[in-house]
C-alpha cells in the first residue's frame, strides 16, 4: 500500500494555549456516539468555541484571522486522557496537517502519527515565540520540516523533536503500519499457537 | 541484573522489528467496547480483510448503556445504532459479546478480570485508555487509538515502542480511611499528570502486597491519568487465588502449569529500573481533586491553592482550573456544596466498592438536594450486591441505584451533570465536561468519601463522619 510520504507540512499557524488539554475537551463525549469518523471536525473544542445556545465564545478557532490554518500550536501533555482516535480524527478532519507542542500524550501521539499528522515537540521558548509572530501576522507562512526536523517562519528556524520511528514512517510514508504488520506472515499464527490464550473451560 | 515482568513480558511478544524500527508485539487478548470499536470494523471491510483470531477478541457494551433501563431500542437513537453496529460485527466475525441479556455485561475492565480472562503475562489491548487496569494482573495491557483496534483485529499484534520501566513503592502502612484511590492520587500528584510519558509504571512495595486484586485494579487504573499508558503489579499468591475458578483461568493441571509460569514472570528481586520513586503510605491522606485535571488533587484537610503564591508560568492554568470549579483561591475544599454525588466506573465500580461504602451508608440518609447515583460496574456486580443485601441499604439512604455500566463518568448515556452541578465522584478524570455538561464540576474521591459528600451534601472528610481513624493531613 503505497502511501504520502510526509516530509513536510507548510501552512498558516494558530495557537491554542494551554497545557494538559484533554481529548474530552478536543471531543466531548457526545459526539463520540456514531459509528463512523465523518464529520468530527464540527465537533473540534466544541464547548471551548460554542456556548449551548451556539453562539460563540472567543477561541483562537473562531477568530477569523486564523481560519484556514493548517499547523496548531500547542502547550504540554496535549491530547491526554482517553484513547479515543475521535479526537485526532477531528484535528485532521478540520483541516489540521501538523501539531508544535512541549509534549504530547503518548496514545494521542500515536493515534495522530498514524493519520499521517507529525506531532513535533519544541521548547515553550520557540512556540511562544512563533506564536507571536502568527498573532502578528496571522498569513505567515510555517514550515514543519519532518525529514530535517527543524520548523521554519520567515527569516527565522527552530529545532523540533520526533521520535525516530515516527519520523521514519512518515518520511517513508509507513504511517499506517497495517500493510507492514500484515507481512508478518505465518509468523502470526506461530506464535498464536505458542503465546498463552484465555478459553472457557 | 535481573528483568522485569515488563521486559521478560515484551521478549516472549516481540515477533520482529519493523522497518519504521518499531516492533510487532503479539497481543493475546482483545478487549473491545462500542464506542471504539465500528470504525474500526469498518477499515477492516474497506481493506478487504478478517479477524484474524477471533477467539482471542472479546466484547461488551458498557459506555452508552442506559443503566435505568435495558429495554430496546434504546431512546437514544445513535446508542441504539451502536449497540447493533456492535452485534452485528460480532456476529459476522464471530467474536464472544458479554451483551446486555448474558447476566455478564459490564465495564470492560471489570468484566475482563472477574471473569477470568484477563491473566498475568498477556500483552493486553483494548480501544479504551483505562486499559491499564487489567495490569493489576501482572499483564501489559495498552490502551489504544481505532486504527490499532484495526491493527489487533486484522493481525492480533500492533506496532510498539519499548517504553522505560519507573518502579513505585509505597512502604509503610495506610491510615485508617485511606484507600486504595487515595494512593493513586496521591501518585499523580507527586508525579504530575505528564510524569508518565514514556514510562510503564510497576507499583510495588508493602502496601501493594497487602492490597486485594480489586484494589490493585483501582491503582492501575488510573495509571494513565499520571501520563503513564502501562501500569502493573507483578502476579502474587493473591493474583493466583483470584483467578483459581473463573471461567477463562485456565482448570486442573493446566492451572498447576499457569501458575509456575506466571511465578517466573514477577520482575526479578535484582531487576533493571529506569526510574524508582519510594512514597510512605503514612504521607498519604484521604484525597480529593480541586481542579480540571486528577493531579490537582489535595489532602482533604487542605486548602486549594492560591495562584498569587505560585511562578507566573503556572498561575494561568491554576486560576483556569479555579475559575471553572467555581472556588475562591486558598479556601479549604472541605465543606464545598455538593449535588450529585455518583459512586462507579471503571475505577471504583467493583464489588469490594460497594461493600466498603454500604458499610457506612448503612442507616444513614443522602442529604436532601442531593442526587446520588449508585452504578456497579458489571451486571455480577449487581448481582452480588443485591445477594448481599447492599443494593438495598443504597436504596433505603436515598441513593438511586442502576443497573451496570460506565454511567456518569463520561456521560455517553442519559446520566448527566446538568448545568454547573458538582458532582462527588468515585471516577477517574475531572476534566472540563467530563460528565456531560461543559459548565459541570467533578471532585474526584474514594467511594467511602462519596458516600461522605452524599450523607452530609458537603465534600466531607469521611473519617470525621463515620468517626473512624484520625483526622490528620498529610
Amino acid at each position: 500500500m503505497a502511501l504520502e510520504p510526509i516530509k513536510q507540512v507548510k501552512g498558516r499557524a494558530v495557537h491554542v494555549p494551554g497545557n494538559d488539554i484533554d481529548t474530552d475537551r478536543i471531543t466531548p463525549a457526545r459526539y463520540l456516539k456514531v459509528v463512523t469518523f465523518d464529520g468530527l471536525g464540527e465537533a473540534l473544542f466544541y464547548d471551548e468555541r460554542f456556548n449551548p445556545d451556539g453562539s460563540e465564545k472567543p477561541h483562537p478557532l473562531n477568530d477569523p484571522r486564523f481560519k484556514g490554518a493548517s499547523i496548531m500550536l500547542v502547550g504540554a501533555n496535549f491530547g491526554c486522557g482517553s484513547s479515543r482516535e475521535h479526537s485526532p480524527q477531528a484535528i485532521y478532519r478540520a483541516g489540521f496537517r501538523a501539531l508544535i507542542g512541549e509534549s504530547f500524550a503518548e496514545i494521542f501521539f500515536g493515534n495522530s502519527t498514524a493519520l499521517s499528522m507529525p506531532c513535533v515537540t519544541a521548547t515553550r521558548a520557540e512556540i511562544e515565540a512563533l506564536a507571536q509572530a502568527v498573532a502578528q501576522d496571522p498569513g505567515l507562512s510555517v514550515t514543519v520540516d519532518v525529514e530535517k526536523l527543524e520548523v521554519r517562519y520567515a527569516d527565522k528556524a527552530f529545532p523540533v523533536s520526533l521520535p525516530a520511528t515516527a519520523q521514519k514512517a512518515l518520511v517513508e510514508g509507513r504511517w499506517d503500519p497495517i500493510a507492514d504488520l500484515l507481512e508478518a506472515g505465518d509468523l502470526l499464527e506461530q506464535a498464536s499457537a505458542r503465546l498463552p490464550k484465555a478459553v472457557l473451560s | 541484573m535481573g528483568k522485569s515482568l515488563y521486559e521478560k513480558v515484551w521478549e516472549t511478544h516481540a515477533l520482529r522489528t519493523l522497518p519504521n524500527g518499531q516492533t510487532q508485539l503479539f497481543i493475546d487478548t482483545h478487549l473491545i467496547h462500542e464506542v471504539t470499536s465500528p470504525q474500526a470494523f469498518g477499515m477492516l471491510r474497506d481493506l478487504g480483510l478478517k479477524v484474524r483470531f477471533p477467539e482471542r477478541t472479546f466484547a461488551t457494551v458498557d459506555h452508552i448503556v442506559p443503566t435505568h433501563s435495558l429495554l430496546e431500542p434504546f431512546a437514544d437513537p445513535q446508542a441504539d445504532e451502536m449497540i447493533r453496529q456492535l452485534r452485528k460485527n460480532v456476529q459476522e466475525f464471530g467474536i464472544t459479546f458479554f451483551d446486555v441479556s448474558s447476566g455478564l455485561q459490564g465495564i470492560v475492565h471489570v468484566i475482563g478480570p472477574e471473569n477470568g480472562i484477563t491473566q498475568p503475562g498477556m500483552t493486553i489491548a483494548c480501544g479504551d485508555s483505562h486499559t491499564s487496569t487489567h495490569g493489576a494482573f501482572g499483564a501489559i495491557a495498552f490502551g489504544i487509538g481505532t486504527t490499532q483496534v484495526r491493527d489487533v483485529l486484522a493481525t492480533q499484534t500492533m506496532a510498539v515502542s519499548k517504553l522505560k520501566v519507573r518502579r513505585i513503592n509505597v512502604n509503610g502502612q495506610l491510615r485508617p480511611g485511606v484507600y486504595a484511590k487515595d494512593v493513586i492520587l496521591h501518585i499523580i500528584k507527586v508525579l504530575g499528570v505528564n510524569g508518565g510519558i514514556g514510562y510503564a509504571y510497576e507499583y510495588g512495595g508493602e502496601v501493594f502486597d497487602r492490597f486485594s486484586m480489586e484494589e490493585r485494579m483501582t491503582v492501575c487504573n488510573m495509571s494513565i491519568e499520571g501520563g503513564a499508558r502501562i501500569g502493573y503489579v507483578n502476579p502474587d499468591q493473591t493474583t493466583f487465588d483470584y483467578l483459581k475458578g473463573r471461567p477463562y483461568a485456565p482448570k486442573g493441571a493446566e492451572w498447576d502449569r499457569a501458575v509456575e509460569r506466571w511465578k517466573a514472570l514477577a520482575s526479578d528481586p535484582d531487576a533493571h529500573y529506569d526510574d524508582v520513586v519510594n512514597i510512605r503510605a503514612e504521607d498519604i491522606a484521604p484525597t480529593v481533586t480541586w481542579g480540571i485535571n486528577p493531579g490537582q488533587g489535595c489532602a482533604i484537610t487542605d486548602r486549594v491553592p492560591d495562584p498569587a503564591l505560585y511562578p507566573e508560568a503556572e498561575r494561568a492554568g491554576l486560576e483556569e482550573a479555579l475559575k471553572h470549579m467555581k472556588l475562591q483561591p486558598g479556601q479549604p475544599i472541605k465543606g464545598v456544596k455538593v449535588d450529585v454525588a455518583f459512586l462507579g466506573s471503571c475505577t471504583n465500580g467493583r464489588l469490594s466498592d460497594f461493600r466498603e461504602a454500604a458499610k457506612y451508608l448503612k442507616g444513614r440518609k443522602v442529604a436532601p438536594g442531593v442526587r446520588a447515583i449508585a452504578v456497579p460496574g458489571s451486571q455480577q456486580v449487581a448481582q452480588a450486591c443485591e445477594e448481599e443485601g447492599i443494593a438495598e441499604i443504597f436504596r433505603q439512604a436515598g441513593f438511586e441505584w442502576r443497573g451496570a455500566g460506565c454511567s456518569m463518568c463520561l456521560a455517553m448515556n442519559p446520566d448527566k451533570l446538568v448545568g454547573d452541578e458538582l458532582c462527588a465522584s468515585s471516577s477517574n478524570r475531572n476534566f472540563k465536561g467530563r460528565q456531560g455538561s461543559a459548565t459541570g464540576r467533578t471532585i474526584l474521591m474514594s467511594p467511602v468519601m462519596v458516600v461522605a459528600a452524599a450523607v452530609t451534601g458537603r465534600v466531607s472528610d469521611a473519617r470525621e463522619v463515620f468517626g473512624v481513624g484520625e483526622l490528620v493531613g498529610a
